[in-house]
């Protein structure tokens, strides 16, 4: 199985501060990556490294066997790695819909084709097609900027899969948003991701949410992958469970069941 | 919403024959020269407005209108190329390529850095015609009788036509296709060039491209607007073409007309000449008082300038929301 995304020896510094350290990372088509730590493990560094928001000091990505390092995001997302962001990035002033139809005119257009009209007939049908599908009819002509947490959210992601990457990533996808909402938006967008056959790798906070989604976790502390396996696996493991979970809402239950799990093992942990 | 594109359309149709027809048949000669001149500051704002939805405005285009006015009355002067078909295309063309070269440096700015860097320009070329006595320094010098097809006239009556219908069916085609191009893919990247920056780029979009494709499509406007009205003044000066008073003046009509449609400036533009007119009839020490005053009320109870009025009453839904009713949390966060 060949890698679809392949990142080798990435460091990044700002100044005194380490924030990826020799980052080796293999990631195979259809795969579903979480990525986990402590806030400032280094995970959103990873994810702007990746989509070309922040160059690594020394190291390589690669994309589909292309080198992609360093490249401006907008090349990035070109060549088929989109992202959404912790905070949704989208046009305020704009409504649900004319959000989507400029994301899918911008993707349709290239060079001259952008001075055609935005707003055709079969755009249109596109965009309503998409917002049904992340379930965000009902908000189609709301302005964005008055939308809930949760919806914008699920209009940030409906917006960089506009562009049919290959792969997406997406920064805490759930962060914003309440308890009793949170299983449903992963469905809905799980779902819809599913269907385009996209590899993600998504950022999260929630256990919960990366035991249930995902095939495979990558934990982050000080700028390093300390761990890199199955969630099974990996969220029982000692370092995971001391340096990533222990800060997490949930690493009372979580070290509670390794315990059980892992016999001795759980008395590493004393956050 | 097609339905209302073309509305537009045959607005700006009807709208610029009407008032052509008013000036020929009806219209006093001392109107006819205001419109004139009205419509002259129109070509600019309508640039002015594209930089505005997307949240940039310049305190500078006086340069650009300045370059404009400058290049029609030197290529009379200096080359004696009086030929309006040849004069005016110039003066767009020639600022347009200045502005294709400062661009590489305005477009990294934005808000006042934006505005100031434009003025900073603008005024290193006042301060350049103000030294060159060879350009008539502070005086300026007069354009020379413009002439179309070859033709040229000696009276003033039948010129000031001419330019009055020039200046409409050119403002008609300026209208029409910038109103195409903000119904185009890149006219929505505006607004959302305003909204969002980062989204733009993680689209796949360089935001950098597309706010330099406007300030050239502005400057190139603003030329073509100077262009005209060095003719319809007849002389063209540092003071009343390059200062930063006139930049001034385009941002007063740029808001007085407000970002909700193409047809705005030049009401505005309309509004603006008049309104000065009337305010030093009556006042002739204290004119500013009035129009600063008007300014100040569109401001406060029509930020949406006086097309949102026209709006209303014509029960339009306004296209670009003006900046200041858009909500807090709107600016693209750098990075969570």
């Amino acid at each position: 199985m060949s890698a679809i995304l392949e990142a080798t020896s990435l460091n990044k510094t700002f100044g005194a501060v380490t924030a990826a350290k020799d980052i080796n990372v293999a990631v195979a088509k259809d795969e579903i990556v979480g990525i986990i730590g402590a806030n400032g493990a280094g995970k959103t560094t990873f994810v702007n490294m990746v989509t070309g928001w922040l160059p690594p000091s020394s190291g390589s990505i690669k994309f589909d066997g292309k080198d992609i390092t360093g490249l401006a995001p907008r090349k990035i997302t070109r060549l088929g790695i989109c992202r959404s962001f912790q905070v949704a990035q989208v046009f305020m002033t704009a409504t649900v819909f004319d959000n989507l139809l400029i994301a899918l005119g911008i993707a349709d257009s290239h060079g001259f084709a952008a001075l055609k009209p935005l707003r055709v007939a079969d755009r249109e049908a596109r965009a309503d097609a998409i917002l049904r599908r992340y379930q965000i009819h009902d908000y189609r002509d709301q302005v964005a900027g008055t939308l809930p947490q949760g919806i914008r959210k699920l209009l940030d992601i409906a917006m960089a899969m506009v562009a049919q990457p290959k792969i997406l990533l997406l920064d805490e996808p759930t962060s914003g948003i309440s308890i009793e909402e949170k299983f449903g938006l992963m469905d809905i967008v799980m779902a819809a991701l599913k269907e385009d056959g996209v590899t993600v790798l998504f950022v999260e906070h929630d256990m919960e949410i990366v035991e249930r989604y995902v095939g495979r976790v990558l934990a982050f502390y000080q700028g390093e992958i300390i761990c890199d396996a199955p969630p099974a696996q990996a969220l029982v493991d000692p370092k995971v469970i001391e340096f990533v979970i222990g800060d997490e809402p949930q690493g009372q239950m979580m070290r509670e069941r390794a315990a059980v799990q892992g016999g001795a093992q759980g008395e590493a942990s004393d956050a | 919403m097609t339905h209302s594109m073309d509305r537009t359309l045959v607005g700006l149709t009807v709208g610029f024959a009407v008032v052509a027809l008013l000036g020929v048949f009806v219209l006093p000669d001392w109107l006819l020269s205001q419109t004139l001149i009205a419509f002259s500051r129109a070509l600019a704002v309508v640039g002015l407005l594209v930089l505005w939805r997307t949240g940039l405005v310049s305190f500078g285009h006086a340069l650009y209108f300045g370059l404009g006015a400058y290049t029609v009355a030197m290529l009379g002067r200096e080359l004696g190329i009086t030929e309006v078909l040849i004069t005016l295309p110039a003066a767009a063309v020639f600022s347009a390529l200045v502005g294709f070269g400062l661009g590489f440096i305005i477009r990294k700015y934005r808000e006042i850095f934006f505005a100031m860097l434009n003025l900073a320009f603008s005024m290193v070329l006042f301060g350049i015609l103000v030294k060159t006595e060879s350009l008539g320094s502070t005086d300026g010098f007069s354009v020379e009788q413009p002439t179309i097809f070859g033709l040229g006239t000696d009276d003033a009556s039948v010129k000031l036509i001419a330019l009055f219908l020039g200046v409409c069916a050119v403002g008609w085609l300026v209208a029409v296709l910038v109103h195409r191009y903000l119904g185009s893919v890149l006219g929505s990247l505006t607004t959302a060039v305003r909204d969002n920056e980062i989204r733009v780029e993680y689209l796949g979009y360089s935001v950098a491209e597309a706010i330099h494709g406007k300030y050239v499509m502005s400057a190139a406007l603003t030329g073509l607007g100077g262009g005209f009205m060095a003719l319809a003044l007849g002389q063209v000066d540092p003071e009343s073409m390059v200062n930063w008073t006139v930049s001034g003046e385009l941002v007063f009509i740029t808001i007085l007309s407000g970002p909700g449609s193409v047809a705005a400036p030049f009401i505005g533009s309309l509004i603006f000449e008049l309104l000065r007119t009337y305010a030093y009839e009556l006042v002739p020490y204290a004119w500013q008082l009035i129009v600063g005053a008007t300014l100040l009320l569109i401001i406060f109870f029509l930020p949406g300038g006086v097309w949102s009025l026209i709006s209303r009453l014509t029960g339009r839904r306004d296209a670009g929301r003006p900046e200041s009713s858009r909500p807090e949390s709107s600016r693209g966060e750098a990075n969570p």
